[in-house]
């Protein structure tokens, strides 16, 4: 570095903030790893630059945008925005007894480590392979996308619901418990006080989450604007691509405006 | 909610405390919640009312789902080693290379986001259109964007999960950056170091921990999604799983299913345990 400095040059010491011979070890490691994975995927120089001018092509061809199929594109979002809000909507109530019962400290050990398994075969796949599963069992539309996400949606919120319970102060619970509550009654007045403002931060991500993911079931035919963005690739029409995509990034700027609004007034 | 603050709204000294009136929220917060509640409701309705739900779709949906798992069983095992295995394999290299690849693109927006290193609100603005665009576009369309670019194959899925990462992993070291303890960059500035060495003395031994933490996660994440990937025809093992589908042959789609969910499973442990060892 001491180039850069331009000044006379210094003796040589050992820098301070050296690379130790492990992390340069594991630096070439992964150096190499880079190198031989990208022969086995097939990458080449020629391969790129092809792919550049394709690349030139494709974003031309992307505009001028076509704004002339508003009312696809319109019935395409409006399905998309209602399958977030009621995925949402049944994932956080599925969610909210699935993840009392996963925490350690108030459940038993074989009812908490049903539950967190259970939450975690829920989180395995990825929600368009559940989506797909769905497709196939219940038929096309947006009543599959809606189950996909309600699994995604448990599967999120209900493992975090849980850790947050289990991190809660035991002195207000004793404190109900020692007036004789019932067990519904130490949730409701010594748990759920302390979680809640956690658990309406987990609620407007998984509703963020859940939009951007609404839009891409449509791909595998679980309804919303996907399937719309996907016939619109096959068709080779990238001008009306175009306007989908531009329209979906508007979307989610607004929804993570809206959601830090919220966000707010719960003083999260 | 439990922290909402007690809020008096009357002049403390003008009252005497008998009289004092406590109350949760002001009006104010009260109305906005309202709102919210309300429009939380108000979308529920709609979309209630809208959406296209068959009843007897969805009545009939456990014995569907019953039918199909039955078909699944057994899992065909003798399918994994014939096609599924080296599109597993390729599923990881995609996820593993295009975790690495995003580090390049990620990081010099990570490094505008933040607002207390660059100091110009312009810049700030565009680095976060950029992570916002580059999160909302779900990794399967950036994977038919590219597909249209560099043509089916693997290509267009690395690349796709490139740019799906550079989102979050730019999100996180942005907010990493916001959040650093300053003694150190102002050592630095005070010794007039450069922009460079103040960005690789000062923020990067401070980044690197979180650094590394948030490359694990999105790793874990990106071997999910570098699973679907296939479903559009950008490599790996969604390939296996598509082409199972369209011929519903269900003991083969079973392999897949499971071959993906072991991956999984595995890739939690592995970060788990490195997680261990080097944070």
């Amino acid at each position: 570095m001491n180039i850069a400095t331009g000044t006379a040059i210094v003796p040589r010491q050992s820098s301070a903030f050296s690379a130790s011979l492990t992390s340069r070890l594991v630096a070439l490691a992964i150096i190499a790893y880079a190198l031989y994975a990208s022969t086995q995927l097939g990458f080449s120089w020629p391969r790129f630059v092809a792919g550049l001018e394709h690349g030139a092509r494709f974003l031309s061809r992307m505009f001028p945008p076509d704004l002339s199929k508003g009312d696809i594109l319109w019935g395409g979002i409006m399905e998309t925005l209602q399958i977030a809000v009621l995925a949402s909507l049944a994932g956080i109530l599925l969610s909210l007894p699935i993840g009392l019962l996963g925490a350690r400290n108030l459940m038993p050990g074989w009812v908490s480590w049903t539950a967190r398994g259970f939450v975690s075969a829920c989180r395995a796949l990825h929600p368009v392979i559940v989506a797909i599963l769905f497709v196939k069992a219940v038929g096309f539309g947006a009543l599959a996308g809606i189950l996909a996400l309600v699994v995604a949606s448990i599967g999120f919120i209900g493992k975090l619901f849980s850790e947050a319970i289990e991190e809660i102060s035991p002195k207000q619970v004793e404190a109900i418990r020692a007036t004789g509550a019932s067990f519904m009654n130490v949730v409701i007045f010594g748990v759920l006080p302390q979680v809640m403002s956690r658990f309406v931060g987990f609620s407007t991500y998984q509703l963020d989450s859940n939009l951007r993911n609404s839009t891409m079931v449509g791909i595998v035919g679980a309804g919303g604007v996907g399937g719309v963005l996907f016939s619109a690739f096959q068709r080779f029409d990238y001008g009306f691509v175009f306007t989908i995509l531009f329209t979906i990034i508007s979307i989610i700027i607004a929804s993570e405006l809206l959601v830090n609004f919220v966000k707010k007034v719960f003083h999260v | 909610m439990s922290n909402a603050q007690i809020v008096s709204h009357v002049p403390s000294a003008a009252v005497p405390l008998a009289n004092r009136v406590w109350q949760r929220h002001t009006p104010i917060q009260k109305l906005l919640r309202f709102i919210v509640w309300f429009t939380i409701v108000l979308a529920v309705v709609q979309s209630v009312r809208h959406i296209e739900i068959i009843p007897e779709f969805l009545y009939d949906a456990p014995e569907q789902m019953q039918d199909m798992l039955g078909r699944m069983w057994p899992v065909d095992w003798e399918h994994y080693q014939s096609d599924v295995h080296a599109a597993l394999v390729e599923t990881l290299h995609i996820a593993t290379l295009g975790t690495l690849l995003s580090i390049f693109l990620a990081i010099p927006f990570g490094l505008l986001v933040a607002s207390n290193l660059t100091r110009n609100k312009g810049l700030n603005l565009f680095a976060r259109v950029v992570l916002v665009a580059s999160r909302s576009i779900n990794s399967l369309v950036w994977a038919l964007l590219f597909l249209a670019v560099f043509g089916p194959g693997a290509i267009a899925g690395t690349l796709a999960i490139a740019f799906r990462s550079i989102g979050f992993v730019g999100k996180m070291v942005g907010e990493t950056i916001e959040q650093m303890p300053r003694g150190p960059i102002e050592a630095l500035q005070a010794a007039g170091a450069s922009k460079f060495s103040e960005i690789w003395y000062g923020y990067w031994p401070q980044l690197k921990p979180a650094f590394l933490s948030i490359l694990l996660l999105r790793w874990d994440i990106n071997v999910r999604e570098s699973a679907v990937l296939g479903l559009v025809g950008a490599g790996g093992v969604g390939m296996a799983l598509d082409t199972a589908l369209n011929l519903f042959q269900w003991p083969r789609v079973a392999t897949v299913l499971v071959s993906i969910f072991a991956i999984v499973v595995i890739t939690e442990i592995v970060v788990t345990q490195i997680r261990k060892r080097v944070l």
